[in-house]
């Protein structure tokens, strides 16, 4: 697939998040302390995830012009993609494995990522459910 | 109504030792099965000896080892020492490896082998380079003498970030997607239980004080065997840093065990077992 394609891939992959999460009573539950915008960046293209209360309300596709976000989370769409396989390869299966050895950078509010790490893994991975 | 249920009992017994580490009186909680060859366990930063019951419970093992778990001062069932309230927790490589000594010590273990994961997978290595003639055999899972850090310890000891939640939800990717979710969750489980700072003071020797690059080359297997077994979805002390460090140890066994993360006994007992069964059989066969 062409970087294009997996990029695309990815985005489409992530605009599921609303249904994902919301399937998820568990996952709806563990963040429900959770309200805030984070970025996740597919290559260059910033997606803007709207949580309240645990629930992904929104994905909005940038660029935008001045949108605040709490964090991001930024990675190639290969990357993305490795990290979302349904059994992930060694080194590329946790956010933070990525962010070792320099295929993520997570920036911003390390506050907010940090206080709500898990529920944030596991939003970020929710899409393995459709691979 | 009088229920009929029978409890059943698990082979561990249980029971707190009075001794003093680091000049200090200490109340120790130690959990042993079997008999035989005394094989001592330590368990990771933050956590506790439960990460070790499975070992205490496998007759195979048991029949051939005396097994020894023992909560390290300020974890698991183990208190503090007196004073500990205005302290701020720090593990140093002179600490725990004394604390190591003088356990065995105090237990009148005879050349015991022991069996460390994480921080106690490292401190072995300095156990095989001062202390060889001590020890039977050593056993260091997920070891090696440095590996990058990939997080501010500062994170795991604030009041506006839980700290137990926050331990457990760093370790968790440190597993394998294969593990079973019971043995992942009760390995996190003793993550979320840890006191404040404990996990960073462990960590201090882990990042700060515990770099043993230069000791390694000294280590001497001829005089103690040393078995390394790393899992390869570890990625905080991955297969290459294992494998790095046994570069420089003539005689070092390395295995990487497959579809296991960086706590092997507690997230995959069934898959662990697979591995340690043929490296204890080797060290029986040896004695």
């Amino acid at each position: 697939m062409t970087a294009e394609a997996n990029t695309d891939r990815v985005i489409a992959l992530f605009e599921r998040l609303p249904a994902l999460v919301e399937a998820n009573v568990d996952l709806v539950k563990r963040g429900r302390f959770l309200s805030t915008d984070f970025a996740l960046v597919v290559g260059a293209t910033p997606l803007l995830v709207r949580v309240e209360a645990g629930r992904v309300t929104s994905v909005a596709r940038g660029p935008f012009l001045l949108r605040p976000w709490t964090f991001s989370i930024t990675a190639t769409p290969e990357t993305w993609l490795k990290l979302l396989k349904p059994v992930p390869d060694p080194g590329t299966h946790d956010l933070m494995a990525l962010s070792k050895v320099g295929l993520a950078r997570i920036e911003g509010n390390l506050q907010t990522f940090m206080a709500n790490l898990q529920v944030i893994k596991d939003i970020v991975t929710a899409p393995r459910a459709l691979m | 109504m009088k229920s009929s249920q029978k409890a059943t009992f698990e082979p561990i017994s249980g029971r707190y030792a009075h001794l003093t580490l680091s000049g200090r009186p200490h109340r120790l909680y130690i959990e042993e099965a079997g008999s035989g060859i005394p094989l001592v366990c330590l368990h990771t930063a933050g956590a506790d000896g439960r990460q070790f019951r499975h070992i205490l419970n496998d007759a195979t093992i048991t029949r051939d080892y005396r097994v020894i778990v023992f909560d390290m001062p300020w974890h698991g069932k183990s208190l503090p020492p007196t004073g500990f309230e205005t302290e701020e927790y720090q593990l140093t490589t002179a600490s725990y490896t004394q604390m190591v000594l003088d356990v065995c010590d105090a237990l009148e273990l005879e050349r015991p082998v022991v069996m460390g994961c994480s921080i106690g997978g490292r401190l072995v290595l300095n156990l095989a380079a001062d202390h060889p003639e001590r020890f039977r055999a050593l056993i260091g899972l997920e070891s090696a003498a440095h590996q990058q850090p990939w997080y501010d310890t500062e994170w795991l000891h604030r009041p506006d970030v839980h700290g137990g939640e926050v331990c457990a939800a760093l370790v968790s990717g440190m597993m394998a997607p294969q593990s079973p979710a019971e043995s992942r969750h009760e390995t996190l489980w003793m993550y979320k239980c840890g006191g404040p700072g404990i996990f960073k003071g462990d960590l201090y020797f882990y990042r700060v004080d515990g770099d043993l690059r230069e000791k390694i080359a000294r280590i001497d297997t001829a005089r103690c065997p040393l078995y390394m077994l790393t899992g390869e979805y570890d990625f905080s002390c991955t297969p290459e840093d294992t494998q790095r460090t046994a570069a420089q140890i003539k005689g070092a066994d390395v295995t990487i065990m497959k579809e296991l993360g960086h706590f092997p006994m507690s997230e995959n007992p069934a898959q662990f077992r697979r591995y340690i069964l043929p490296v204890l059989e080797k060290i029986k066969a040896a004695t």
